[in-house]
């Protein structure tokens, strides 16, 4: 039996854009390094800046701000790191690095490091029961110290349940001290408006493959005037903070995948949001007892990224409801899987308050691009059975 | 039927998952994470939950073309099969793991998860067969691989978890299996097998027992004690370290007046005295078993044979069963049987049941 597969996981990654398999491909056979100084090095150079250029257009950023990394995990550690040490090679005190607890593990593990192995006192502010960072702690922290605050990092949008954090007043607190603020925008591109120079921050993770890019290729917008330590050393590319040979084929599908994700954003919120809310009122219909975790819905993408839903199903476990979904063709996800598969109850959610029961019982569902109607239909037919038999599952016998 | 193949990342377990799919079934792969912290457990081929091992099991699952996952059960094999490890050792007594994450874990949690959610029957890698026999009843026989044979550590499987297993591999040798892993294209076909106690990462039981017993064992420390004479001969750092009829690392300075080597008889976990003597001693001819296991009908009094360790020899015994007592009288008598192992009833080549040692009686001297 073949089942039509309903794909919705666009959060962990989404279909590649026509447009940017077109784009890479091109280039795929041309021969040249983008630092040779010949004519196809030159000519290969050229796409690389003519990708930076499109993708600073789309981001309100400057061309020379762009800093082409192998994805979003890099770009997080290079900023975190790279902005720590240089802060801190620059005035010893300046240890302190403030962020919040629903951060991914990107952003989570590389300052857990920073912490145990390079003398930074991270410090995670905490989350109201929607995922929304407490500006109010976060103003207290900076109060604390001023000067010893190396770096503030705050997500823009939340990759579990989709909340939007204030980065507006984040910026505004640091600004007063003069303290640099990084946000990992990797959900956030191409779903809600983001505008690197009108937000104010320091540095902004970007990636390709949750645009519609390939994957293996990111950027880190990093405004000039921030000293980054560089942590890939080589041949000096990447403005010397991030060394190797440029990849010339995946910069471009990266930049035709970032241009028009970001230039379709109006028109995509307003139909995934309604896919959305559509999917998240039949499921609650179907299933009384489920609820939305996160912000409440609002296909304007103030609070909550269009194509986010995140319910919580109680008496069932998260991963019997994704196992019984997967065998009907639907795809979602519990949450972020640990290397070894093993589900591990959602940091997130346990930051928001949800008990390490509900963190369990728990599915992400994101749409994308390429999300539709009957994708919505299909996870509507298939819930009840699926939610009853996750049940008997967990029953003891 | 619908099938949840349990896939350690193993040879035996690639090659079930493969023959119950080839079988028609609607297989699904799954792995079970038993440590919370998967790479604090056994590092390399020989174990059954690193991350190592999961990949192994993923790619098993791809070859055979069957969905794969991962199950959690490390918070209830913690709970139910190492703190019940520890516990038994602290007590003086010799438990065998494998029956019990067996009984509790891989037949009870797991299968009763699988039938919640829709699957017939749970189909593992153990070589063993299964029959039906009389009154439609399922019985447990010995593997056609004597030397393989696992039916000892499936003797607490009951009627209910037996009608819903598979075993695969039952009728096959283990040689066979390998060579049937490697025409499938299984890269797991020459993996080593695993023999230890998996939790265990490094295969020294009485490290780990240290390390997790500790000080906060009653136990901690005592004499060394020869039960002919009485003469404390040594001491020791904590009887965990020790099992009935072990011979080796009981750090007795001098040899025994007669020049042959001494076991340990008794293990007293309350004072800390090990008891040691000549290895005649260690004869026992009947035995109390406690918590019995039956695969089918309950029998009162059965003339069969008994096994008492993991691949142990087979014992002609008379079984009698009382009370929920089982009491096994050896027609000839058996050496260094621990109080805490299993002792698994056969009749012929079928399993009839099991039940845990509680107590050994010496034959007279």
């Amino acid at each position: 039996m073949t089942t039509r597969t309903a794909y919705l996981d666009h959060a962990a990654t989404t279909p590649m854009r026509a447009e940017a398999v077109e784009a890479m491909t091109s280039h795929l056979l041309d021969v040249g390094n983008p630092s040779s100084l010949h004519a196809s090095g030159r000519k290969a150079r050229r796409v690389v800046e003519e990708s930076r250029e499109t993708i600073a257009q789309a981001m309100g950023c400057r061309p020379g701000e762009v800093v082409f990394t192998s994805g979003g995990t890099e770009a997080d550690n290079l900023a975190l790191k790279g902005i720590y040490w240089a802060r801190r090679a620059g005035d010893d005190g300046r240890r302190r690095i403030l962020s919040t607890a629903v951060e991914h593990h990107a952003v989570l593990d590389a300052l857990h490091w920073l912490d145990e192995r390079e003398g930074a006192e991270v410090e995670l502010l905490p989350v109201d029961g929607r995922g929304r960072l407490d500006v109010d702690a976060l103003r207290a922290a900076v109060g604390r110290d001023p000067g010893s605050v190396a770096l503030i990092s705050v997500m823009w949008a939340n990759n579990e349940v989709g909340t939007l954090q204030p980065i507006d007043e984040v910026v505004a607190i640091a600004a007063e001290h003069g303290i640099p603020v990084h946000t990992d925008a990797v959900q956030a591109v191409g779903a809600v408006p983001v505008d690197f120079a009108a937000s104010g921050v320091d540095a902004l993770t970007l990636t390709g493959h949750k645009v519609g890019g390939p994957y293996g290729v990111g950027a880190l917008v990093v405004r000039r005037e921030v000293a980054v330590t560089a942590l890939v050393h080589g041949g000096g590319q990447e403005r010397d903070i991030r060394s190797g040979t440029i990849d010339t084929p995946a910069i471009a599908g990266f930049a035709a995948a970032v241009e028009l994700s970001v230039k379709q954003q109006a028109d995509h919120a307003v139909r995934i949001g309604a896919l959305r809310d559509d999917l998240v009122a039949r499921v609650i219909a179907a299933v009384p007892d489920a609820h939305l975790h996160g912000a409440p819905l609002d296909p304007t993408g103030v609070h909550r990224l269009p194509g986010n839903a995140h319910l919580g199903f109680p008496d069932c476990e998260g991963d019997s409801l994704l196992m019984l979904l997967d065998a009907r063709g639907i795809e979602c996800s519990t949450g972020s899987a640990c290397s070894a598969g093993v589900p591990q109850p959602s940091h997130v959610l346990l930051a928001m308050g949800c008990t390490d029961e509900a963190a369990r019982h728990s599915l992400r569902f994101s749409l994308g691009h390429t999300s539709t109607q009957a994708d919505v239909d299909a996870l509507v037919a298939a819930i009840v059975p699926v939610v009853e038999r996750a049940r008997m599952a967990k029953r003891p016998a | 039927m619908r099938v949840l193949a349990a896939m350690s990342g193993g040879v035996d377990s690639a090659v079930a998952a493969a023959r119950a799919a080839e079988a028609g079934h609607d297989v699904t792969g799954i792995h079970l994470a038993l440590s919370r912290n998967p790479a604090s457990y056994r590092s390399g081929a020989r174990g059954c939950c690193t991350i190592e091992d999961s990949n192994d099991a993923r790619r098993a699952a791809d070859v055979i073309g069957i969905p794969f996952y991962v199950w959690d059960l490390s918070e209830r094999f913690h709970e139910d099969v190492v703190e019940d490890f520890m516990d038994e050792y602290a007590a003086g007594r010799t438990p065998n793991p494998c029956l019990r994450c067996n009984e509790k874990i891989k037949f009870a949690a797991v299968l009763e998860r699988a039938l919640g959610l829709g699957f017939d029957a749970v189909a593992t890698g153990h070589y063993a067969q299964l029959r039906t026999g009389a009154d439609d009843l399922i019985e447990m026989h010995r593997a056609v691989d004597h030397g393989k044979d696992q039916s000892y550590v499936l003797g607490v499987l009951d009627q209910q978890q037996l009608a819903h297993s598979l075993f695969p591999l039952g009728d096959s040798t283990k040689t066979a299996v390998r060579a049937e892993a490697a025409d499938r294209g299984l890269l797991v076909a020459d993996k080593p097998d695993s023999h230890d106690i998996c939790f265990v990462a490094d295969g020294d039981n009485a490290g780990w027992l240290r390390e997790k017993l500790g000080e906060r064992a009653p136990n901690h420390g005592g004499d060394i004690v020869d039960e002919a004479s009485g003469e404390v001969l040594g001491q020791h750092d904590g009887t965990y370290a020790y099992t009935i009829g072990q011979r080796k690392g009981l750090r007795i300075g001098r040899p025994a007046p007669d020049g042959k080597p001494r076991f340990v008889l008794d293990i007293e976990p309350v004072t800390g005295t090990v008891t040691v003597g000549p290895r005649e001693r260690l004869a026992v001819d009947r035995l109390t078993g406690i918590r019995p296991r039956w695969c089918g009908t309950v029998p009162s009094r059965l003339e069969g044979t008994v096994q008492l360790r993991a691949h142990g020899e087979e014992h002609r015994a008379v079984v009698s069963v009382r009370d929920g007592e089982v009491e096994i009288r050896l027609l000839d008598p058996a050496y260094g049987i621990a109080p805490g192992q299993a002792a698994v009833i056969y009749d012929g080549t079928r399993v009839v049941g099991s039940a845990t040692i509680a107590a050994t009686q010496r034959v007279p001297a």
